[in-house]
């Protein structure tokens, strides 16, 4: 054996860095569809502006580039930390860092040059749908070699978070992008399923995606960085397990909610709602497990900004694990499909649990890769914090309003039976309310830009940190 | 809704994955101590070394 076996920290920090940077450029595209919507102008009469092109280049970068590059940041940095082993095969680490890089770069060339399978949150065309498998079967080979390699008996159950989220992607992602290529030289292909069988496949895959990336994923996350942050263990360990095994044995099936009122069967979508609601369970014993673990360290929330992001975070996961369900009941989607409400759903799950989830891990974590002892300004932090929040709280808010009436606008009916109101009425009413969502967003992609500053004087001068040493073995078993 | 028949097998099988490996971790001891890796995490201090001449 080496003298000293240091733990990996390079990959973590090129991931933890490229995060930042395509936060900011997830949001700015994001900002800029929200102000097409108000002034459709905006597109410059340019095909690769318009908004059916810029959206999913929007919704790849922030689920894909930010929120996967700090989903390898910290499965890297955590199954290090909790295995007290190295990084297994550091040059495949390595691979996977510009391998996803080049599927980011490809995602945001092809997609606003119209080429797309249009299926939501994969719409990347074949052969970069190759490439990501390649990258993501070396990210397993990574992480479930450090786990094998490791030198403590117990696995952390935040690396079980993980793992289930590395292996269940694969199997979605391999599924969901079925597909036949028209040419070997051309980009276009068509998927292996069609009409009502693709829309159940793709969305079988689309919530999977929103349960394993978007949630199993960053409350792996969660369950190290709350306690590291907060000093102290988590709640109950016993319900983080109890809470790993019930949301996985639950989630495969909340997929057809996404088409209630469909060509789905009737059976298929009431089975889809049911998994929904039951889902309810474990996401709150989690998030009551997050927040619980700060009992007896409240008062630290006064001072520590991450902590704030961190807890508000989970406040958000609670918020939308309850939204969630209570939408996929039938009757209420029946008001709510369609209409902004789902958007404001899914930016109080994305910006609310899953970014301020890394951004406060994140700022755990970077003075950590780069030997600071803090962020260059603690008070930057709280800046970001409020701006986040506020910013978010805008977003949801004003597409809850403008998602119900809506709702209620399309539904209205005379006595006779006409429509009350036509479509461009409705459009109409939604305009102060895109106004304030897009101020929301404006401020959420403001706090990212304070953030960038602060990592940028953080890093400059400072010494990348390579010699973290891993503790010896006695202290392992202790 | 033939697809079905890819799903139901699919989710079954996932299943059974997913018992034969809780049922793995049961027996190999993985939940036999319900309170110390939660505070083994806390125990790993993972903050810079400061400076030489701090």
């Amino acid at each position: 054996m080496e003298a000293q076996a240091t733990y990996n920290y390079k990959v973590v920090r090129q991931f933890a860095i490229m995060t930042v940077v395509w936060g900011i450029v997830g949001m700015l595209v994001g900002v800029i569809i929200a102000s097409q919507l108000i002034w459709p102008e905006l597109n410059f009469e340019t095909p690769w502006l318009t908004y059916g092109r810029l959206r999913p280049l929007h919704t790849n970068a922030v689920i894909f580039a930010f929120g996967g590059s700090g989903l390898f940041a910290t499965s890297y940095y955590i199954v290090q930390r909790t295995c007290h082993t190295r990084l297994f095969a550091d040059g495949l680490a390595a691979f996977t860092f510009w391998g996803w890089q080049l599927v980011i770069l490809l995602a945001a060339i092809t997609l606003p040059l119209g080429y797309t399978t249009s299926k939501e949150y994969a719409e990347l065309e074949w052969p970069i749908d190759i490439l990501i498998t390649v990258v993501w079967v070396s990210y397993a080979i990574v992480f479930f070699g450090t786990i094998m390699k490791r030198k403590t008996s117990h696995i952390y159950v935040a690396n079980w978070f993980f793992g289930a989220f590395i292996i269940t992607i694969a199997l979605l992602h391999l599924v969901n992008n079925a597909e036949l290529p028209v040419s070997f030289l051309g980009m276009k292909s068509y998927s292996a399923y069609a009409g009502a069988q693709d829309a159940m496949i793709q969305w079988w895959y689309g919530h999977n995606a929103v349960g394993f990336f978007l949630t199993t994923a960053f409350l792996g996350m969660m369950y190290y960085f709350v306690p590291k942050q907060a000093g102290r263990p988590v709640y109950s360990y016993r319900l983080s397990v109890v809470h790993f095994w019930a949301l996985i044995f639950t989630y495969m099936w909340a997929g057809p909610h996404h088409l209630h009122y469909t060509a789905l069967p009737d059976w298929t979508q009431s089975l889809g709602m049911i998994f929904s609601l039951i889902l309810l369970a474990p996401s709150w014993g989690g998030m009551i497990n997050g927040i619980m673990t700060m009992s007896g360290a409240w008062h630290k929330l006064r001072t520590d900004p991450i902590l704030k992001f961190l807890v508000t975070s989970l406040s958000f996961y609670g918020m939308s694990t309850f939204e969630g369900p209570m939408m996929a009941i039938k009757t209420v989607n029946a008001l709510s499909h369609y209409t902004d409400w789902t958007v404001g759903h899914v930016h109080s799950g994305a910006l609310g649990w899953v970014a301020m989830v890394t951004i406060g891990s994140l700022y755990y974590l970077i003075p950590r890769l780069f030997g600071r002892q803090e962020m260059y300004s603690v008070r930057l932090i709280t800046t970001h914090f409020w701006i986040a929040t506020i910013g978010v709280v805008l977003y949801i808010a004003a597409l809850w309003i403008s998602g119900v009436m809506q709702g209620l606008m399309w539904r209205a009916v005379n006595v006779d039976g006409t429509l009350t109101y036509s479509f461009a009425e409705s459009v109409k009413m939604v305009y102060p309310f895109y106004a304030i969502r897009l101020v929301g967003g404006l401020m959420f992609l403001s706090g990212m830009l304070i953030m960038a500053y602060n990592v940028y004087k953080t890093v400059a001068g400072s010494k990348a940190v390579d010699d973290a040493v891993i503790p010896a073995q006695a202290a392992a078993h202790a | 809704m033939e697809i079905l028949y890819l799903l139901i097998p699919l989710s079954v099988i996932l299943v059974f994955v997913i018992v034969w490996i809780f049922l793995w971790a049961v027996k190999s001891g993985q939940f036999d101590d319900m309170e110390g890796p939660a505070h083994r995490i806390l125990m790993d201090d993972d903050r810079p070394r400061p400076p030489p001449d701090a």
